[in-house]
């Protein structure tokens, strides 16, 4: 039994409760065992690092000092200093701020002094952050999840989507390439599947500019979601909640957008690995996502029962208007003021 | 108080050094503060490396009796051997002279004039204690063997070989492959008079295989290397070929009835086939074939033989085995050439996953009227002639992620692939460049050529070559991505075929070479030369030249005259008849070695060896070059330096830190 420290992030709990559910369903069958590191915060996803570096990494950091304070009550076993981040950015945040906290002495000592407010410290450089399929593939290895599996996923057509955040930049060497890393290539194909070529691996979903520049949003998930629909995919498989959320629920918007209806189904890598390990659909979330995969599953013979309605136009909201919001020039008028 | 009678001279170097230096201050001070030491003349001059400069050393020398010389100038590198030779005229031993670099450690590093200037009197200062240590020392002559090692068959190598061969003297030209011609045996044509390779370079392959003065050892190589300058004992590996060279004729049944085709890596560039016995192409000199032993059935299953049986000499024999074979000679000249960039190494282009996309080196076959589609231009289906052709400047060079050297070479290739598939096939070309290198005669012409011709140049570095069409027209494309630096924007520009002018590297084991012969690289890994500038074929050892792009990359001409180059040198020393060795040199006190052996394997010039008799370690004078490593690395300080005793060094710090000076009450 391998044990990791572990480091949820928030979508897991909310988004990517899919991920999270199918995930805990792999865990056992791979002798994996994952403590969570207690009272731990977020990691500050995109936004933060762009204002201001100093909060930014304390934010960070004190998630890293909480992993290390809980490595002593571990025993020395494998793994014990390692983190593992499911989710791309927060395995990007939090390796970054080890990174740069070992890198600039400066940055270390400020940000420790931070930490220290709340009785913590960090030594940069003490821990390991590994993403979650790093250490399926790396550490697990492929012959044990080749060996574990019952319902091989064979005639899946799969376009597997690593994202842009995981291989770069890769501070570490953890990466086979930072263009076109096969990690995710080679579990896929351990299960059965068939991975179809995917140059778009690494593009962008997106990210936040689903909030703050939707035409630029549904460009990039059109080019993803039309490259894959070409090439023939069943659906897409994703190791990050970030991807699977701008792919899954804008999907729908970005048809309406350029007018196209595209049904490209995206699943987290542990759902299909669950799968393929014999669970069922509902144990490993299958049917939470809103471009439904059922069409895909059937493929290789599973039945996802109904649970919801098929995604349709938005609904209306029911509450009470809101007060219009400022344009730009009132905005500049109230400032005059 | 010494005995010597020292004379200081202080050069200006023109404003190099006064500019900085308050040179005449520095050798008044050296005149009266440095008396004590037995300084009798101090004078500074404007340049005291020209002819007056070293007249006015040569007459103190005779007029003032001087038995020691220091000069206060540059770089003991640059002139330590002219004013050894002035002192010599003079009738001084040339060692009796000592450098103190004043320009390079001085001048050239600071702004502050007094602080410089009390710098060069620390410097000075340090030269004339250690200068009254120096013991007069004596060349050491060795006889030079008349006969040559060439190590490289390309064209630098034959080029080499074949001048020393016409001025009638002994070559042993050994090869790795199995024909000579390198690289530029597989090239279609060369940049840019468009001659075709093979046709300019055969007949200097012909004239090197049939040469009476040249032994050609292909599908060989040097394992060992023994000895020094004029004297070298060379063991070299001939790998079993299988086939008797005496009984041959190079008729070709052999590899016509082998059943076993295999891709050829090699000459090919995995663009084509081969037999398990093969000549690499038709015009291969030697003629006779080699056999693969890995991939020939008769070797893997034990029956076939195929080859044997219809060879109508008898020339075929299965139990050859490597001979080894050891040769003297006087100089060695390397050269051994390049790799090529392993552009899957670049994986946003694509090669190796997309097959449209090829290296420049598979464009060369392809192009090759010799090569698998007999010089047709086609796409990786073997038929389609492409419609758009993108050609990818500096792959794997200019590029801190991989290679940071420009190659030299790849911009002229790119122009002359572009005019290649201009030609044949009618072909939208477009090049992408960083920046448009084409120095040298005739070169630009050419590129105004290829310009007018109607080939579209798009400056900017390729992000990325992808096959994931976002628009209509780039369907079943691949679609390069730039941006071009010249109108500022994005561009995505579908075509049929991308060709990757990949840069050249060095080769994989020129670290273990340059080690075999006892010579550094660069850390790039390109063999080191003596001077980059005034002597680009010698290096820091003596006797072992370099030619050709095993010294850095470059184009046919310049390799050819490097080979020519090398040649010119050796023949110099062979010429001399004896080879005068430096008499700077490390020795083992006996008494004091414990016979540890820690120098034995950190010597670069294999120069130490271990008696195991007397349990000491014994240095070869001829082959030590006085770098002092060993000098170093002796736990038990048993080894001293000739020129660099512990004396001298120790003298020169005091002298340095003024400590004499000091005792002396100055």
């Amino acid at each position: 039994m391998n044990k990791y420290l572990f480091y949820p992030g928030c979508s897991m709990e909310s988004s990517a409760k899919a991920y999270m559910e199918s995930m805990n369903a792999i865990l056992e069958p791979l002798d994996l065992r994952f403590e969570e590191i207690e009272d731990w915060n977020c990691c500050g996803a995109t936004e933060y690092l762009g204002i201001n570096l100093i909060p930014a990494y304390s934010l960070i950091a004190r998630n890293l000092a909480l992993a290390l304070d809980q490595v002593g009550k571990m025993n020395g076993t494998d793994g014990t200093h390692t983190v593992v981040a499911p989710c791309s950015a927060c395995y990007l945040n939090l390796a970054k701020a080890d990174h740069y906290m070992q890198e600039r002495p400066s940055l270390g000592a400020k940000v420790n002094e931070a930490l220290a407010a709340g009785g913590l410290s960090y030594k940069p450089g003490a821990l390991d952050v590994r993403h979650l399929i790093d250490v399926l593939v790396y550490d697990v290895g492929l012959d044990k999840i080749r060996s574990r599996v019952v319902r091989p996923l064979h005639g899946l057509r799969v376009a597997p989507y690593m994202g842009c955040m995981l291989p770069r930049p890769d501070y570490k060497n953890r990466w086979s390439d930072h263009e076109h890393p096969t990690e995710l290539d080679d579990l896929l194909r351990a299960l059965g599947a068939e991975v179809i070529e995917y140059p778009l691996t690494t593009s962008c979903c997106g990210g936040h500019m689903t909030q703050i520049g939707p035409e630029t949003a549904f460009e990039l998930i059109r080019r993803l979601v039309a490259d894959a629909d070409d090439r023939g995919a069943d659906l897409m498989a994703t190791v990050c909640p970030m991807c699977q959320m701008n792919i899954d629920a804008y999907q729908n918007e970005m048809n309406h957008f350029f007018g196209t209806d595209y049904h490209m189904p995206i699943l987290f890598f542990t759902q299909l690995m669950g799968l393929a390990f014999g669970k069922e659909p509902g144990e490993v979330g299958i049917g939470m996502e809103l471009v439904n995969a059922r069409n895909a599953m059937a493929r290789v013979g599973v039945e996802v029962p109904l649970t919801q309605e098929p995604a349709g136009p938005r609904k209306k909201d029911e509450g009470l208007p809101m007060p219009r919001r400022w344009t730009k020039r009132e905005v500049e008028k109230e400032a005059v003021k | 108080m010494s005995q010597e009678k020292i004379g200081v001279y202080v050069c200006h170097c023109g404003t190099n050094i006064a500019g900085v230096v308050d040179v005449e201050h520095v050798a008044k001070w050296a005149a009266e503060k440095l008396g004590g030491q037995g300084v009798v003349v101090a004078r500074d001059y404007k340049f005291m490396c020209s002819s007056l400069g070293q007249e006015l050393i040569e007459k103190d020398i005779k007029e003032l009796g001087l038995t020691r010389v220091v000069v206060a100038a540059c770089s003991p590198h640059l002139h330590e051997k002219t004013f050894r030779i002035a002192a010599k005229n003079a009738g001084l031993n040339p060692y009796l002279v000592e450098l103190a670099s004043i320009r390079e450690q001085v001048s050239w590093v600071h702004t502050d004039k007094a602080v410089a200037t009390e710098k060069s009197k620390a410097v000075v200062a340090g030269a004339v204690a250690r200068v009254i240590e120096n013991k007069p020392l004596e060349e050491i002559k060795v006889p030079i063997n008349p006969n040559t090692l060439v190590v490289g068959g390309g064209i630098a190598g034959i080029q080499a070989a074949l001048e020393i061969a016409n001025a009638g003297f002994h070559v042993y030209l050994v090869e790795r492959e199995p024909s000579i011609g390198g690289h530029m045996a597989q090239f279609d044509k060369t940049f840019p008079t468009l001659d075709c390779s093979a046709c300019i370079l055969t007949p200097r392959m012909v004239e090197a295989g049939t040469h009476p003065n040249i032994t050609l050892m292909t599908w060989s190589e040097v394992v060992n290397v023994a000895g020094y300058v004029g004297n070298f004992n060379v063991t070299i590996k001939k790998k079993a070929r299988f086939v008797k060279e005496e009984l041959c004729t190079g008729c070709g049944i052999c590899e016509e009835k082998c059943p076993k085709k295999v891709v050829d890596d090699v000459f090919e560039a995995g663009l084509g086939y081969r037999k398990a016995v093969y000549t690499p192409f038709a015009q291969a000199v030697p003629k006779f074939p080699v056999m693969d032993k890995a991939n020939c059935t008769y070797f893997i299953k034990g029956t076939c033989k195929a080859c044997e049986k219809f060879c109508p000499t008898g020339a075929i024999d299965f139990n050859q085995e490597d001979q080894l074979i050891n040769v003297d000679v006087g100089n060695i000249i390397l050269a051994t050439g390049y790799d090529l960039f392993d552009a899957r190494r670049v994986s946003n282009y694509g090669y190796g996953r997309l097959p449209n996309v090829f290296t420049s080196i598979e464009f060369e076959r392809l192009c090759n009227a010799a090569g698998l589609t007999n010089g047709n231009i086609v796409l990786r289906d073997g038929k389609t002639a492409p419609k758009s052709v993108g050609i990818i400047h500096c792959v794997g060079s200019r590029d801190k992620n991989f290679n940071n050297y420009c190659s030299v070479i790849c911009c002229m290739q790119g122009l002359k692939f572009a005019h290649l598939v201009h030609e044949r096939t009618g072909a939208t070309v477009y090049n992408f460049y960083i920046d448009m290198r084409t120095a040298y005669k005739a070169y630009d012409e050419f590129y105004q050529r290829v310009l007018e011709e109607g080939t579209l140049f798009v400056r900017g570095k390729v992000a990325e070559v992808t096959d994931a069409a976002r628009y209509e027209n780039e369907k079943g494309k691949l679609i390069i991505q730039v941006e071009d630096t010249l109108i500022g924007k994005q561009r995505r520009i579908p075509v049929d075929m991308v060709i990757l002018s990949i840069g050249l590297q060095p080769r994989r084991d020129a670290k273990e070479v340059g080690k075999l012969f006892g010579i550094s690289c660069s850390t790039d890994g390109w063999f080191t030369e003596k001077h980059p500038k005034l002597d680009p074929v010698a290096t820091m050892t003596e006797g072992i030249y370099i030619a050709g792009c095993a010294q850095g990359p470059k184009d046919i001409p310049s390799s050819v005259a490097q080979g020519a180059a090398a040649s010119a040198r050796v023949l110099d020393k062979i010429l001399q008849k004896e080879v005068a060795l430096e008499p700077v040199k490390a020795s083992i006190n006996a008494d004091k070695c414990s016979g540890c052996r820690i120098c034995n394997g950190l010597c670069p010039f294999n120069a130490i060896s271990y008696i195991a008799d007397d349990n000491v370690s014994n240095i070869n004078p001829a082959l030590c070059q006085g770098c002092g490593t060993c000098v170093a690395a002796c736990p038990a300080g048993a080894i001293s330096g000739t020129g660099f005793s512990d004396e001298q060094i120790m003298a020169q710090i005091d002298g340095l830190l003024m400590r004499n000076l000091e005792v002396a009450g100055v």
